[in-house]
């Protein structure tokens, strides 16, 4: 019958135009800036730079080793090594950067700096509310922007950063016993002259 | 549509007859254009350029058409306005580097961009991604087809100028899935999920359940979407016998994919070469007669229902254990000398990743086969003889994303 598809059709949009009063998954738009869906707690946008503690110059995880530097896909990524060292949470004296900067204009937000970081510092960012009328300046993160604490990746990725914490929990721990066994066994061993192959 | 299961290839090869070089050419469209020996058409015509800022182009693609009052003579397509050199920049980015550029190929379906990249390099490394990972790209690889086929479908009804409302329904059943890709790896598009030797993280707690939910409420949408679509007068009056491609055509242009299919060519991937793990999955593969817009927008329809039962499948059996192969390594990979070509079925045909290691950390040669640019290239075939609106429509049924086809 001629016009029988544009009934069926007209029924069809009916019942989902009814249909999204009433049903949950016919209706799947929010009104953004008034209602907000929760965020995903995998979800990335920017990276940021850990610190631990309350100070972030102290405590800040990075020691400048320019890894994700070199692998950064868009090369986004601009780092200086400072001549000054600082201790890191196994107490080793570790490089820190003087310059850490991030252009978020270039960056792509692949995750692989997040990937490749040996040591837990650099991680994803949830914030995404970053428009501005100054392309230059204020798209081009550094150092003290882009430090947040330990407490701030809990709270958006409160899984991951368990996990996180845990590792390097572990890791100190395994570092501590086997500093502590190795003074034990120093005080212990009657003192020879050292043998010419190592352990 | 048929069910019978037909060999690859065989008995299509037989009847083609290659013309002479520099005999004029055969065509194969109802009315012949008055056309010279070389090639140029002559008379009083009308050269249109369709694009590339052309809404019915699916992104920045120019076709010069030659048009005989509102019948083409002649189409050439023009592309490369999108292209950013994504050979060159993975030549000089490490293995790991280029995976994410690879969600920017086709920016519908980045998840099987993903796999085909890590199918490539994991041949080339001699790494075996364990079960659990495995069952996870096969989800996500066919939750990436249902995603391209309804956005497809979508698209194809916005160019028969059914504004909105099919692209609607069809959007919304496709931000389930992508809200389900960005629970599980933090974006909805460009995912950068799969690694070489498995997967990057495992699955969030409660994924399996929402995933399960939508694989099952998508049926019923589907319905809703035939119900619409497949008997509607105006679809078929502006699809069947439209854009109708032979069989020995599609297998010498090398087209792949559903538009292959549409043509009656027993020839998926996933039969072929079982990559993955497809052998364990019952599923039958959709095989069109005509070859003609409407047994392209059928195929796909039924691909979709097939996609459903592997996702039911493999959801239902998926194994717990690690993602990760062991020896694969995040820095310093570093594959032997070789070279190889790994290949899967994308939701728009057989994407390949041709790799050369020469030993170091970034590869010597890297080279894409795109489904979208080979499938493009018979364009002209099957629009000379048609009018001006068939060809949109014809393009829409190519399926083409512009990502790919300039990358």
């Amino acid at each position: 019958m001629l016009g029988a598809g544009i009934i069926k059709g007209m029924a069809e949009t009916a019942r989902n135009f009814i249909g999204s009063y009433t049903e949950a998954n016919l209706l799947v738009t929010v009104e953004y800036p008034e209602q907000r869906l929760p965020l995903k707690e995998s979800m990335r946008n920017f990276p940021f730079l850990v610190f631990d503690g309350e100070d972030w110059q102290k405590g800040l995880r990075c020691v400048a080793c320019q890894i994700c530097e070199k692998e950064c896909p868009p090369q986004c990524i601009f780092i200086t090594k400072d001549a000054a060292k600082k201790p890191d949470y196994m107490g080793k004296l570790q490089f820190q950067p003087k310059v850490f900067d991030i252009d978020t204009s270039v960056c792509m937000s692949c995750q692989i700096c997040v990937e490749v970081c040996p040591f837990e510092a650099i991680k994803m960012d949830t914030e995404f509310e970053l428009s501005t009328d100054n392309r230059f300046g204020d798209l081009l993160l550094n150092k003290e922007q882009l430090a947040r604490s330990n407490e701030h990746y809990h709270k958006i990725h409160p899984t991951e950063a368990t996990e996180v914490d845990e590792r390097l929990a572990g890791e100190k721990a395994k570092a501590e016993a086997k500093a502590k066994a190795a003074v034990a066994a120093a005080a212990a061993k009657p003192v020879l002259p050292p043998k010419p192959t190592a352990q | 549509m048929s069910d019978a299961v037909v060999t690859p290839l065989e008995g299509v090869f037989a009847p083609l007859q290659f013309p002479e070089p520099g005999a004029p050419r055969q065509l194969n469209y109802s009315v012949a254009p008055k056309m010279s020996a070389d090639g140029s058409v002559a008379g009083d015509f009308l050269e249109v350029a369709m694009g590339p800022q052309h809404p019915s182009t699916h992104g920045v693609f120019r076709m010069d058409v030659v048009l005989d009052g509102e019948r083409v003579v002649k189409l050439k397509p023009v592309f490369g306005y999108l292209h950013r050199n994504h050979e060159k920049i993975a030549e000089n980015a490490s293995y790991l580097g280029s995976m994410p550029y690879t969600d920017r190929l086709d920016y519908f379906c980045s998840m099987t961009n993903n796999w085909a990249y890590a199918l490539s390099v994991e041949k080339l490394a001699g790494l075996q991604p364990p079960e659990r990972a495995e069952y996870i790209r096969i989800i996500t690889a066919e939750l990436t087809r249902l995603v391209n086929h309804v956005c497809l479908v979508g698209f194809l009804l916005q160019d028969m100028g059914a504004l909105g409302t099919p692209l609607m329904y069809a959007f919304r059943e496709r931000e389930k899935i992508l809200d389900l890709f960005e629970a599980l790896s933090g974006s909805r598009m460009m995912c950068n999920y799969m690694r070489f030797g498995g997967c990057r993280v495992d699955l969030p707690a409660g994924w399996l359940e929402n995933a399960k939910q939508v694989v099952e409420n998508f049926p019923r949408f589907l319905d809703d979407f035939e119900n619409l679509l497949s008997a509607n007068e105006i679809l078929i009056a502006r699809t069947q016998g439209v854009g109708a491609l032979s069989a020995a055509l599609a297998i010498n242009a090398g087209v792949t994919g559903p538009l292959l299919r549409a043509c009656g060519v027993n020839y998926d991937l996933r039969k072929v070469d079982k990559y993955g793990i497809y052998e364990r999955f019952d599923f039958r593969v959709p095989l069109g007669d005509h070859g003609d817009v409407y047994d392209r927008y059928m195929v796909r329809v039924l691909e979709m229902r097939e996609s459903l039962k592997i996702l039911r499948h493999a959801l239902r059996d998926i194994p717990s254990g690690p993602i990760m192969d062991p020896k694969a390594k995040i820095r310093g990979f570093r594959p032997k000398i070789g070279e190889v070509y790994g290949r899967i079925e994308g939701p728009k045909g057989e994407l390949g990743f041709y790799l050369i290691s020469d030993g170091g950390p970034n590869p010597y040669r890297y080279r894409v086969r795109p489904p979208s640019l080979i499938n493009l290239t018979i364009l002209e075939d099957m629009c000379l003889g048609r009018n001006v609106s068939d060809v949109v429509v014809i393009l829409g049924s190519i399926d083409i994303v512009l990502g790919e086809v300039d990358r």
